[in-house]
C-alpha cells in the first residue's frame, strides 16, 4: 500500500483518498457521509474504494438531501460518531446552510461544552473546471463569518492528505473546503510527519519586495506569478494561509513587516470576503510598516459566469502582478 | 383569504382511551394498544395526573414571571399536558428524547429541574440543563429553529442502530429516540428530510408530532390540506392519530411504537390531536385570530380535568386532590422563588465554548474584552481615590 513507502508523487485526490482512509483505520467512529461516495467514490473519487473496504455503516450514501446529511451528521455527533460530510459542489452546500450555521456552528457553545461536535465538512469548491452554474463557486466567506466554525484550505497533496486526518482530529466543526482544481496536478506527500498544524499559514515561496497571499488554488497562481516578477527583478513573497477560521495573522505581519508591501488574492467575490477581512487587519496591525494600500484581487462581485468567461472572471498571474506593480508603484 | 376547507377524508377515529368527560373506553381504534393501557396500575394514573398538575402550576407561574419583566419571554404549554405527560412516560430510562421548545411536561417528567426553561427565556443561558447528565433523563436541549431537531433525532437514532442497541431482544437495553414537534413543523423541509433519512435508514425512532391547531397565528388548515399523521406514510412510515387531550392514548400508543423501535421495526409517526389554550408565546395576541367559541370548546376537552374525572371515579378521595394542590402551589412558588434569584451569568460566558479548543482569534478578542472592562474597574477605582 502506499503508505509503505515514505514519499509519492501523488495528486490530491488520491492523497484526501488516502487520509480519509488512514482516519478510517485510526478510529472506529469515524464515519463518511455523502451523496453517490460509496458504490460511485464520489463525483471526483475522493471517496474511491473506501465503501469497499469499511462497508455501509462507515462509507453511508445518504439520501439527496444537503440539510439532511448535516443534520443527521449532528445527531450521530451528538452519540458519539465523527462524521466526515461531502457536500458534492460548492454550490450545493446552500440547502444545508441553516443546519451548518443555527446548528452545527452554535451547538458546542449552545452546550456549554459538555458535548462537542467533531463534524468535517468536505467541500469542493473554487473554478478552473469549466463547469455549469452552481459549481465552480467559492462560498468561504460565510462559514468564515459564522462563529463555532473552523475554516481550512490545503493547496498541496501533502497538506491534502495531512490536514483532512487533522480536521477529523479536530473536536469542532471543521469546514474543508477541498481546491477542485487541484485535485489532480500531482505534488510530493510524505507520509511521515505533518508540516504544520491545522491553524498554521505558512511560506510557500520567500521574498523580499512585496508580499501576497491566498489560499486553495490561488497559491498556485502565486507561485506562477511569483516566478514571472522574479524574471523582471521583483522579489515576492507567497503565503499559503491555511486556514481562515481561525486567520493565522503572525506570519503575514512578519512577512510584511519586511517587505511593506501586501496583495491579498482570492476567487471568491471581493466584498465582505475573507481577503478583505485580511486586508483590514493588516492595515490595522502592520500600519507603520505599510509602504502602500493593502491591495486585493478577487473574483468580481457578479455571479460565477458561464464557463467560457472564467479565465476573465477568476484572478490570474496577470492580475496578480497588476497590483503587485501597483503596490510598487507607491 | 380564508383557510382551504380540507379535504374530504376517510380516516379512521383518533385513538383514545379516556372520553372527555374522563370515561374509560374500548373500541376497535383502541384495541390494538390496549395491552399497554393494561401494563398501568393506580399509582401510574395518579402520577399521569400529578405531573400534568405541577406542569400547569409551573407554566402559570412563569406565564406571571413573564408579565411581570423576570423572564424576556414565555411559552405556555397550558393544554398540551396529555400529550407530553403521556409519551414520556411511555419512554423508557435508556430512550433519548429531542424536544421542541414547548416540552416542559416531558422535561419534568425525564427529570430535569424545570428552573433551566425559565433561566433560558429569562436570557441567563442558551442552555437550561445538561443532557449528558444522566440525572436528566437524556433529554436534550431545546431547539428553537422549527423543525432542526427532527433531523438531529434521525442521526442520533441512525447511531444508536449502528452501535447495535436495537432489536437485541433485550427490552432493558435496546434502545430509541423520540423526537417532538408541531404542525408548523411539518412544513419545514427538515422534517420531511428527516422522515426521508428515517424511512431509509429505519431508524428506531418515533415522531410525535403534537398538532395544537396553531402555528402562532396560522391555523394547521394552511399547513396541509390532509390530515398530518398522513404524511408519514406516504414517507413509508407506519402512522397513527390520537386524541391528544388523553393522557392514557398518549401513553399506550407511544408505548406500543417505541416498543416498535427497540425492537428494529423502524421509525413510526404519532400524531396528537391537541390544542394550545394559551397564547403561542407571551409575545402573541391569540384574540386576533381565534374566537371564544373554539378555545372554549378545547377548554372542555382539557386533559387534566378528564383525568381528575377518571380518578374520582376510580375511587380517588379528595385528599389526594387538596395535597396535590399544595404540593404544585409549593412547586410554583419554589421556580418562582428561584429564579428571582438567578443572576445575570458571568461575562466569560460569551468566549466559552464558542469552540472546545483554542481559537487564536477569538480567544484574542477576549483577552482583548478583558482588558478593556478591567479598564473601567480600575477607573472607578482611581475615581474613589479622587474623592
Amino acid at each position: 500500500m502506499a503508505q509503505n513507502d515514505d514519499i509519492q508523487n501523488i495528486p490530491m485526490a488520491r492523497a484526501i483518498n488516502l487520509g480519509l482512509r488512514q482516519a478510517l483505520l485510526d478510529n472506529e467512529k469515524v464515519i463518511l457521509m455523502g451523496e453517490d461516495i460509496g458504490t460511485l467514490g464520489g463525483v471526483f473519487r475522493i471517496t474511491e474504494g473506501l465503501h469497499a473496504e469499511f462497508g455501509d455503516k462507515r462509507v453511508l450514501d445518504t439520501p439527496l438531501a444537503e440539510s439532511g446529511i448535516i443534520g443527521t451528521a449532528i445527531g450521530l455527533a451528538m452519540r458519539g460518531y465523527r462524521p466526515v460530510c461531502e457536500i458534492q459542489f460548492d454550490g450545493f452546500i446552500f440547502p444545508g446552510f441553516d443546519q451548518i450555521t443555527s446548528q452545527l456552528a452554535k451547538l458546542t457553545n449552545r452546550y456549554l461544552g459538555s458535548q462537542t461536535f467533531p463534524v468535517v465538512i468536505r467541500v469542493p469548491y473554487g473554478g478552473h473546471i469549466g463547469a455549469v452554474e452552481h459549481h465552480q463557486e467559492s462560498p468561504e466567506a460565510y462559514f468564515a463569518h459564522s462563529a463555532g466554525l473552523r475554516l481550512v484550505s490545503p493547496s498541496t497533496p501533502n497538506d491534502g492528505y495531512w490536514m483532512i486526518q487533522e480536521a477529523i482530529a479536530s473536536n469542532d466543526p471543521v469546514m474543508f473546503f477541498e481546491p477542485k482544481s487541484r485535485y489532480w496536478p500531482k505534488g510530493e506527500v510524505d507520509f511521515r510527519v505533518p508540516v504544520a498544524g491545522l491553524h498554521t499559514s505558512l511560506v510557500a515561496r520567500t521574498g523580499t519586495d512585496v508580499t501576497v497571499v491566498g489560499h486553495g488554488a490561488m497559491v498556485s497562481v502565486l507561485m506562477q506569478a511569483a516566478a514571472l516578477a522574479e524574471e523582471e527583478g521583483t522579489s515576492i513573497e507567497v503565503i499559503d494561509l491555511r486556514t481562515l477560521s481561525p486567520l493565522d495573522y503572525d506570519p503575514i505581519l512578519e512577512s510584511v513587516r519586511k517587505t511593506g508591501r501586501l496583495v491579498v488574492a482570492q476567487e471568491a467575490p471581493e466584498n465582505a470576503s475573507v481577503g478583505s477581512q485580511i486586508a483590514a487587519t493588516i492595515g490595522e496591525r502592520a500600519f507603520y510598516s505599510l509602504e502602500a494600500p493593502v491591495l486585493r484581487v478577487s473574483g468580481y462581485d457578479a455571479p460565477f459566469p458561464p464557463a467560457k468567461l472564467e479565465s476573465q472572471y477568476l484572478p490570474d498571474a496577470d492580475r496578480v502582478l497588476e497590483a503587485v506593480d501597483r503596490v510598487l508603484s507607491y | 383569504m380564508s383557510p382551504a376547507t380540507p379535504v374530504p377524508q376517510s380516516d379512521p377515529a383518533p385513538v383514545q382511551f379516556l372520553t372527555p368527560a374522563g370515561e374509560l373506553v374500548e373500541d376497535a381504534a383502541n384495541e390494538e394498544y390496549l395491552p399497554y393501557l393494561n401494563t398501568l396500575d393506580e399509582a401510574d394514573y395518579q402520577r399521569f395526573h400529578h405531573d400534568m398538575v405541577m406542569t400547569r402550576y409551573f407554566d402559570e407561574a412563569c406565564t406571571n414571571l413573564q408579565r411581570q419583566g423576570q423572564l424576556g419571554l414565555w411559552v405556555p404549554s397550558h393544554g398540551q399536558e396529555g400529550a407530553q405527560v403521556g409519551s414520556a412516560h411511555a419512554a423508557k430510562p435508556q430512550d433519548h428524547i429531542f424536544p421542541s421548545y414547548r416540552e416542559h411536561a416531558v422535561g419534568l417528567v425525564r427529570g430535569i429541574d424545570l428552573l433551566g426553561i425559565a433561566a433560558l427565556l429569562r436570557g441567563v443561558t442558551h442552555s437550561g440543563w445538561d443532557p449528558n447528565d444522566p440525572k436528566n433523563g437524556n433529554f436534550r436541549l431545546y431547539t428553537l429553529v422549527i423543525g432542526s431537531q427532527a433531523l438531529h433525532a434521525t442521526g442520533y437514532a441512525m447511531g444508536q442502530q449502528f452501535d447495535g442497541v436495537v432489536g437485541t431482544g433485550s427490552p432493558e437495553t435496546d434502545e430509541a429516540t423520540m423526537v417532538y414537534f408541531g404542525d408548523g413543523a411539518t412544513s419545514q423541509g427538515d422534517v420531511s428530510e428527516a422522515f426521508v433519512f428515517a424511512a431509509s435508514y429505519q431508524t428506531p425512532q418515533v415522531f410525535f408530532l403534537q398538532n395544537n391547531q396553531w402555528a402562532i397565528s396560522v391555523p394547521v388548515s394552511r399547513q396541509s390540506r390532509t390530515p398530518l399523521y398522513r404524511r408519514g406514510t406516504g414517507f413509508g412510515i407506519p402512522s397513527v392519530q390520537i386524541d391528544g387531550n388523553d393522557v392514557l392514548a398518549g401513553f399506550a400508543v407511544t408505548a406500543k411504537h417505541l416498543d416498535d423501535a427497540r425492537a428494529g421495526r423502524g421509525p413510526s409517526l404519532i400524531e396528537a390531536l391537541t390544542y394550545r389554550i394559551g397564547a403561542h408565546t407571551t409575545s402573541d395576541d391569540p384574540t386576533k385570530y381565534r374566537g371564544d367559541s373554539e378555545v372554549a370548546g378545547w377548554v372542555a376537552r382539557d386533559p387534566i380535568t378528564r383525568m381528575e374525572a377518571f380518578l374520582r371515579s376510580r375511587g380517588v378521595g379528595e385528599r389526594y386532590f387538596t395535597d396535590l394542590t399544595t404540593e404544585a402551589t409549593d412547586f410554583a412558588a419554589d421556580i418562582r422563588r428561584r429564579t428571582l434569584a438567578l443572576d445575570n451569568p458571568p461575562t466569560d460566558v460569551i468566549f466559552d465554548y464558542v469552540y472546545s479548543e483554542p481559537h487564536a482569534v477569538l480567544d484574542a478578542q477576549a483577552e482583548w474584552f478583558a482588558r478593556y472592562e478591567n479598564s473601567f474597574e480600575d477607573s472607578a477605582e482611581s475615581g474613589q481615590g479622587n474623592n
